[in-house]
């Protein structure tokens, strides 16, 4: 990693960013290492996180840090004998704007646009600064809760590393210089109507930019508009395509399914519907008191995934035999029109019962059932998918059809495969990307760098200076999204305008703009195009009322696509081919949290535990254990994993519930101008991605390389060791002795004491915690780290177990090795009202609050550790080094105001939010009244998508916590130590299939 | 055998003995009386500012209400240091040429604030909320002092943690009528005590002593 | 001084005596004085000290780098939050338990053969409790504020919280060091002012004179100096209880499987008895070649600690086996699962490791011909100190390491920091420790001189 720096060679644009270039330190060496690569500009952004924090000693700046901190901390112990202020000043505005009133934050309505498909939101800002991703109960993708990406947001705006400044070939170059430089090459072009002109976008359902779009297409028809996506909705639309000869969209609305098959489709928490879909899933496994009906959820999948993990049945195949599967199925329920002879495979073989099973069981629910298949599998999936849901009478119940959601409804590889083609016989003369980064992740047989070259003018519009950036001569630093004006639409089509909450901080440029430099009317603002575009559609005088309400609002009115009626055209693709298997599958997937690498220098989102795996800050070769035994390969062991005369270098990860001989590789790492975080992360899975297979293909080769590479995993025991620690039954053990939780976890009686219990009148506040419904997506976890400025600490400090996560998903594993049945326990501070930390603190830093909180008072804490010790759950974190960032000034932006920023030295751990529940309790004071139930919602609770956590006050029986934990599921977490945690659990419940589980 | 020390030295060790006792207690002392001394807390130490601005003269002489300045101070934790707007309502018609107001008008022409000095400055570990204790009849002056007879602003108490505490502890001492909330010249009545006592039974104040109530 | 003389030493025939013949008061006065006043440094002093200053820098070092960082340097996480450090501690303040109890309970019990060794035994218990105290300091998150341990009036109206052991840990400790210092130096005052009366360098003369602190030898003297060697015999003996007993509450107080345990206490102080005696022999067998101080330190002196060693070492197993016991018999499974991790778990080796070196290796100090063999005691000495050290690295790492909740389980292991700390404070010991035998009297003269025969027969101290 580390290289010599070359001297610095643009001081006078450090003189320009002076107001950014403040901290430097060991970051200096860093970012003179990224310059080695990079053609400058990044350095002069400043370090962003404290992740190489552990490695500085071999730093050649070590002995300057050294000096530093101990500047530093010797200021702290003068400090702390005579504490006297430094001087501050308070900058009041010079004319304040109306709303604003200082100290309480305001929240916006707008939309997070993932792959395009948006999730309504509201953002709250404190005087001008958003800093936290909050959900828009009114938007049907939403309903109040987020996701993982909708979080992190936040972070990636305030991300020292994005590209700050417009270049060409990577000199500084103003705005209108580039209107300039584009407009004369347009004129070029007007000539031959723009057969040389080529725009390459993702995937985008903004009906503003389709607008622009018609505009500059009808201003040169013979330009094209290309798109690609490397995880897009390729398969989805082909197979749409083929079954009803058009792009139809389809979803689907899991509120009313009573029998769900996922065919690999990961549905739950993830993908642009994943919220509401975990939601609606949610909601129909609610088991209260004699309300014991549930939905029954069979996953066949080629990964181990979270969807897997609550499946009541989970079977796992590799990728290409589920074709074969879901011809059976589609045999099986009499599906018209498409070919299943493929089936004869399955239902001959070992899972006939199983599939028999499953055929009856979706046969007894019809228009009930739901049959999903997953973006990543065939198109002929999709089709049989289809035909199945119309088999079984779903379509327009559980399953709705409408119009595209994409203006342009083109697939990925087609589209760029054409652009390329084009590039390569020289048709190209001016190429405009937008947004995406094709040189990293267009597929390695496109050979897109080197066939972008023989393009004349090549312009890249993107949030960071990336990989693509680097092979155009011209560079626009992108706005992000709550940076400006825009709009898109949810994934039932329900619009959302999209408006900015802040201004961009780095000078970026919307796309709005960027087309409008193309159309007649450059110049234009984003705010001007997208009012504009809007006011078309709703001409006449209430127009003003009606665009402030829809702003505000976050919903457009009645924008959502209405279902339609398709015929089934039958399948056009060729049968499903026998998949002869030689060498193992290779399967490709987007990560989880940095998805196709495009949030690859986002530090919380690098560490957040993956689903499963538990893995952080790199991806890995998963395989299943059996295949592991095969070859004789261990965790961490590094492999050669070749692939069509293509290798790259994976450490080995060895993952229960893979299916066999299949080999599972996340995109989106090992990039090279991600940034300071995600530089030289993981390992490129792209250089193995083709065209031909860009989702799994048979064929790959796995040479052991002898050698290791430390993974960083933040849980390594899975098993519970006979331990009452996630307690779940079925659904019939359930309907016979409902209290069976409650008996194995053994609560004590609370007048088991000698002591006098402490009495709380007034608010005793506690936590009930789902485990039916937790999906495991980890999106509490960030969710808290936002709201709590949280610190990221590196890779290696996570190897040490040192990750400073305050709610954690444990992941347990039971029952067979290859296919286990997985359980998620979120685990936050259990507020015990007997808290062992409590009474070893010898300063009293952690004392317990009136209201039954286990407060914890960070500038009291002198770190004897001993309170961590004494935890049975293991909930205390602790700062082992200066892990938060004091000196980024755009990371200082992004923090909440009302929760302090922990210095070295001392332990931290969850309250239950309670500056939000101080903040409800003195509005209700003021009123004169007492907190409403739900007024107060802990950070987890509210980005929760299966609300598989209720937060409230216990001593109100009415209230929803009281209700839950009076349930006879109820049960305390090492309830025999009788430490009596305020944060209980609901024990997790199954509804298998009888004629499955006896087989 | 020679002796090696003369006979004095005896008195000369005992007393150093003693000597030893005392230094150290001196510095204790020292120390403490150092961490309560209006150097280290501030208190009691006019303030230079940019405008020297006189809370005597606005509120004292001319009887403005604090909440024309302090406007967010019953709905917020900050009670809000007023824009230059503020000042200018009235300071764009008098003394609109006094060469003491130029940094003011200087403010509201480039529309860049005012630095203000701070006065009162908690830790940032400390979360104080001006609204609701306004809310329970804690009075302006009962922390603030009289600001009517500040020619400059200086914070008239410590701000620690036990005078925190003080308060917390024993509501009744301090609490006033709501509708004193705001006046300047309030003074404690001789029955403060068992008048305190209603007022915190009438308006429901609680004793929070609970570290989260200032620290998050 | 222990004995008076007009009570003669009744030895026992066939016994050993505790002074080789030949002896007279001159000759013993002149043996040990000789060693600090003699002009020229022996180069088998300079060599040890040298190799112990080295490691004193190693332990500077380690101090800075810490300070600076942040005690992230070490191996702890979550779960394990105390590594080393803490280990040490214990270690140390056990070893700081044979000095006391050869000084005070062996005086008040008359035990004769403790006069030629309780000297440099009290000092090895102050440097040890120096060395000890060093790591609860060292080990907090902000070093800094260590005062808030302490109970003084402050403007944020907060006391220590005295429910934690941590709390009684500051107060114990500070009491032994404070109560062994005194009686050190309160048993070094005739000595000194024999050293004065004797030192030719007129410096040396000044600085044992103020030392000696006026000292005559005068019967009042003597008379005041009985008493007070006795109140401070009578107060240090509970305190060699109470300490360790105190540290051992560090453990029993918490919830932690493997720590809450009732017989701790006890065990606890038989251990450090244990170590100590182990450290006396290893510094005695040593120094007495070293000075030729055979006729000093006998070989029955050596017999007798290696008694005291056997004895304790012998409690020390039985403990081991009742907590075995224990945990299997309470049923508990926590605690069941906490003891057979040790045993069979990823810590293991160090477990059994510890079992041999305290419990099998020491069975052979049953014999008199072990007993009495230099090469086989000092051996033995440094196998026990590596099995106590052990045994508290065995209480709080394993046990850590696997407590309630899996998903938590993690394991620790040692930075290049950890050991730089714990190497850097043996440093610190022995270097005081040879400035100490350098400048002082390391073994008890007129303490000895009553050990002659003609003790028996002479009137008061000869001059």
């Amino acid at each position: 990693m580390k290289m010599p720096g070359k001297p610095y060679p643009h001081l006078d644009l450090a003189a320009i960013r002076a107001r950014l270039a403040s901290s430097r330190g060991r970051t200096y060496w860093r970012s003179l290492e990224e310059l080695a690569e990079s053609d400058g500009f990044q350095e002069m952004l400043e370090r962003e996180f404290p992740r190489q924090a552990a490695e500085w000693p071999d730093d050649p700046a070590g002995r300057r840090q050294f000096l530093k901190v101990m500047g530093a901390s010797l200021a702290l112990a003068g400090l702390s004998a005579c504490t006297r202020q430094p001087t501050e000043t308070i900058m009041p505005y010079v004319r304040q704007p109306e709303a604003v009133i200082p100290g309480k934050p305001l929240f916006f309505a707008t939309a997070v646009p993932h792959t395009a498909i948006a999730m309504g939101v509201l953002v709250e800002s404190h005087l001008g600064r958003p800093t936290k991703v909050e959900g828009n109960p009114e938007h049907p993708a939403s309903l109040g809760a987020t996701d993982t990406l909708a979080q992190a947001s936040v972070l990636d705006l305030y991300d020292p590393d994005r590209s700050q400044t417009l270049t060409y070939l990577g000199d500084i170059r103003p705005w209108s210089g580039f209107l300039g430089a584009a407009r004369e090459a347009l004129a070029l072009q007007v000539p031959k109507a723009g057969a040389g002109l080529r725009f390459l976008t993702g995937a985008t359902t903004s009906p503003t930019l389709a607008d622009q779009f018609r505009t500059v297409l009808q201003k040169f028809p013979a330009a094209k508009w290309h798109r690609y996506e490397p995880i897009g909705r390729h398969a989805t639309l082909t197979g749409a395509r083929q079954a009803f000869g058009q792009p139809v969209h389809t979803y689907y609305q899991l509120a009313n399914a009573d029998v769900i098959l996922s065919l690999d489709a990961d549905f739950l928490g993830s993908g642009p519907a994943g919220v509401r879909y975990a939601a609606d899933f949610a909601s129909r496994r609610r088991v209260r008191g004699s309300q014991t009906a549930m939905n029954r959820l069979y996953v066949v999948e080629s990964a181990a995934t979270p969807t897997g993990a609550k499946a009541d049945h989970r079977l796992p195949l590799r990728a290409s035999d589920i074709e074969a599967f879901a011809a059976a199925v589609a045999a099986g329920v009499g599906a018209k029109g498409v070919d299943t002879s493929a089936g004869a495979a399955m239902t001959g073989g070992p899972h006939a019962k199983w599939i028999a099973a499953l055929v009856k069981d979706l046969q007894q629910h019809p228009g009930a059932s739901v049959v999903m298949p997953g973006i990543h599998q065939s198109p002929a999936v999709h089709v049989l998918a289809q035909a199945i849901n119309i088999a079984l009478g779903n379509v327009g119940k559980t399953v709705i059809h409408t119009d595209s959601l994409d203006p342009n409804p083109v697939d990925d590889f087609d589209s760029l495969h054409e652009l390329v083609s084009d590039m390569e016989a020289g048709k190209v003369d001016m190429l405009v990307i937008v947004g995406g980064n094709p040189v990293y992740n267009a597929p390695v047989d496109f050979a897109f760098a080197q066939r972008m070259s023989k393009v004349k003018l090549r312009i890249h519009m993107g949030l960071y200076a990336d990989e693509t950036s680097e092979f155009c001569q011209w560079h626009i630093p992108e706005a992000h999204f709550l940076e400006t004006w825009s709009d898109a639409r949810g994934f039932d089509g329900t619009a959302t305008i999209m408006q900015p909450l802040i201004m961009p901080l780095y000078f970026g440029r919307s796309v709005h703009e960027l087309l409008a430099a193309f159309g007649d009317t450059p110049n234009q603002t984003p705010y001007e195009i997208v009012k504009g575009y809007w006011n078309r559609q709703h001409p006449g005088p209430d127009f003003e009322d009606w665009w402030r309400k829809a702003v505000h609002d976050g919903i457009v009115p009645n924008t959502a696509l209405p279902a339609r009626q398709v015929t089934f055209k039958g399948s056009a693709a060729a049968p499903a081919k026998a998949t002869q298997a030689q060498g193992f599958e290779i399967v490709f997937r987007p990560d989880p949290h940095i998805f196709d690498g495009r949030f690859a220098n986002n530090g919380w989102l690098q560490e957040l535990p993956k689903p499963m795996t538990t893995l952080t800050w790199d991806n890995a070769a998963i395989i299943s254990p059996r295949t592991a035994e095969r070859l004789n390969l261990q965790n961490e062991d590094l492999v050669e994993l070749e692939y069509r005369e293509r290798k790259v270098r994976a450490p080995i990860w060895i993952q229960p519930g893979q299916p066999d001989d299949s080999v599972t590789v996340h995109l989106g790492f090992g990039r090279t101008r991600a940034g300071r975080v995600g530089n030289g992360v993981g390992f490129n899975a792209y250089l193995l991605r083709t065209s031909g297979a860009p989702f799994f293909d048979s064929g790959l080769e796995i040479v052991k390389l002898g050698s290791k590479f430390p993974l960083a995993m933040t849980q390594n025991q899975h098993l519970m060791e006979g331990r009452a620690i996630a307690i779940s039954g079925n659904i019939e053990e359930y309907r016979t002795n409902p209290a069976f939780a409650k008996e194995r976890a053994e609560e004590p009686p609370k007048e088991l004491t000698l002591y006098p219990g402490f009495k709380y009148d007034g608010y005793a506040w506690g936590m009930a915690i789902d485990q039916t419904a937790c999906v495991g997506c980890n999106a509490c976890m960030i969710a808290c780290q936002a709201e709590n400025n949280i610190s990221v600490v590196g890779k290696e400090q996570v190897l040490m177990r040192r990750a400073m996560h305050w709610i954690r998903v444990d992941s347990y594993y039971q029952g067979s090795l290859d296919n286990p049945e997985v359980l998620f326990q979120p685990l936050p501070c259990m507020q015990c009202e007997n808290a062992p930390c409590e009474l070893v603190c010898p300063v009293q830093a952690t004392n317990h609050s009136s209201e039954g909180l286990n407060d914890m008072v960070y500038n009291r804490c002198v770190g004897t550790r001993y309170c961590s010790n004494n935890c049975p759950y293991k909930v205390r974190r602790f700062n082992f080094f200066l892990y938060a960032d004091w000196n980024t000034p755009t990371l200082k932006m992004q923090r909440n105001p009302d929760v302090s920023v922990r210095s070295r030295g001392v332990m931290e751990k969850c309250t239950y939010c309670v500056q939000r529940i101080n903040e409800a309790k003195i509005d209700a004071e003021k009123e004169g009244r007492s907190v409403r139930d739900g007024e107060i919602q802990t950070a987890c609770q509210q980005v929760c998508p299966a609300q598989a956590i209720v937060f409230g006050d216990i001593n109100d029986p009415s209230s929803r916590v009281s209700k839950l934990k009076a349930e006879k599921l109820n049960y305390s977490l090492l309830a025999d130590l009788n430490t009596r945690p305020r944060t209980t659990y609901l024990a997790a419940l199954r509804n298998p299939n009888p004629e499955i589980e006896n087989s | 055998m020679s002796q090696i020390f003369h006979p004095s030295t005896n008195t000369f060790s005992r007393v150093s003995i003693f000597g030893g006792l005392f230094i150290i207690a001196f510095l204790v002392w020292a120390w403490a009386e150092l961490n309560e001394s209006t150097y280290a807390t501030r208190a009691k130490v006019p303030v230079q500012q940019p405008v020297p601005f006189s809370h005597e003269h606005h509120v004292g002489g001319l009887g403005i209400d604090c909440r024309y300045c302090h406007t967010s101070v019953e709905n917020s934790s900050f009670a809000n240091i007023p824009p230059t707007k503020t000042c200018m309502n009235c300071h764009s018609q008098i003394w609109n040429r006094a060469p003491m107001l130029e940094p003011v008008r200087d403010s509201f022409r480039t529309d860049t604030s005012i630095r203000w000095i701070r006065v009162h400055d908690l830790p940032d570990y400390v979360y104080f909320n001006h609204s609701i204790h306004v809310a329970k009849g804690v009075g302006c002056t009962t922390c603030h002092g009289q600001v009517n007879r500040m020619p400059l602003m200086w914070q008239e108490n410590s701000l620690q943690m036990s005078w925190c505490l003080d308060c917390h502890r024993h509501p009744e001492r301090f609490v006033r009528p709501k509708s004193e909330v705001f006046s300047v010249n309030w003074q404690p009545p001789p029955n403060q005590l068992e008048m305190g006592r209603e007022l915190v039974k009438e308006y429901k104040i609680q004793s929070l002593t609970s570290c989260s109530t200032c620290h998050r | 001084m222990a004995e008076d003389p007009r009570n003669p030493v009744t030895v026992p025939p066939g016994r050993p005596t505790l002074i080789a013949p030949g002896h007279t008061f001159g000759s013993v006065t002149d043996k040990i004085s000789s060693i600090v006043l003699t002009r020229r440094t022996p180069l088998f002093w300079f060599v040890p000290f040298l190799i112990a200053s080295g490691l004193l820098m190693v332990f500077l070092a380690a101090v800075a780098y810490l300070l600076v960082r942040g005690v992230g340097i070490w191996g702890i996480k979550v779960p394990v939050m105390w590594g080393w450090a803490i280990t040490n501690f214990v270690w140390w303040i056990g070893i700081g338990h044979a000095g006391t109890l050869i000084s005070a309970i062996l005086l008040l019990l008359r035990q004769s053969w403790r006069n030629s060794i309780n000297r440099f035994a009290e000092a090895m218990t102050l440097f040890a409790v120096a060395c000890a105290g060093m790591f609860p300091l060292l080990h907090l998150g902000r070093p800094w504020l260590f005062y808030w341990f302490f109970p003084y009036p402050n403007s944020m109206n907060i006391q220590p919280q005295f429910r934690s052991p941590l709390i009684w840990d500051v107060f114990a400790v500070s009491t032994y060091a404070t109560v062994s210092a005194l009686f050190w130096f309160v048993g070094l005052i005739p000595d000194l002012a024999t050293l004065r009366d004797r030192a030719r360098n007129r410096w040396a003369r000044a600085t044992y004179g103020i030392l000696a602190m006026g000292w005559r030898g005068a019967a009042s003297h003597w008379q005041k100096y009985e008493t007070a060697s006795l109140l401070l015999a009578g107060l240090a003996t509970p305190l060699v209880l109470s300490v360790h007993t105190v540290v051992s509450f560090d453990f029993t107080i918490a919830i932690v499987p493997g720590w809450h345990s009732t017989i701790f206490p006890p065990y606890f102080v038989a251990g450090a008895i244990y170590s100590g005696f182990a450290m006396v022999l290893v510094l005695a067998i040593p120094l007495r070649a070293m000075y030729g101080l055979e006729d000093l330190i006998t070989m029955r002196h050596l017999d007798n600690m290696a008694k005291v060693m056997l004895a304790t070492g012998e409690i020390v197993a039985y403990s081991y086996v009742f907590e075995a016991f224990i945990a299997w018999y309470s049923g508990n499974p926590f605690e069941m699962f906490a003891m057979w991790n040790r045993m069979t778990g990823p810590y293991a080796p160090t477990y059994w490791l510890l079992i041999f070196c305290n419990l099998v290796f020491p069975q052979l100090l049953w014999w008199k011909k072990i007993r009495t063999n230099i090469v086989w005691l000092f051996v033995m000495s440094l196998d026990v100190l590596l099995g106590m050290w052990l045994e508290r690295y065995v209480i709080i790492v394993v046990s850590l390491s696997r407590d309630y909740v899996p998903s938590a389980w993690g394991y620790y292991w040692p930075t290049i920091w950890d050991v730089a700390t714990y190497v850097g404070t043996i440093g610190l010991f022995f270097f005081l420790f040879f400035l100490f035998i350098r400048s002082m009297p390391m073994i008890s003269i007129f303490e000895v001189r009553t050990l002659l025969p003609q003790a028996e027969v002479t009137e008061g101290v000869e001059k």
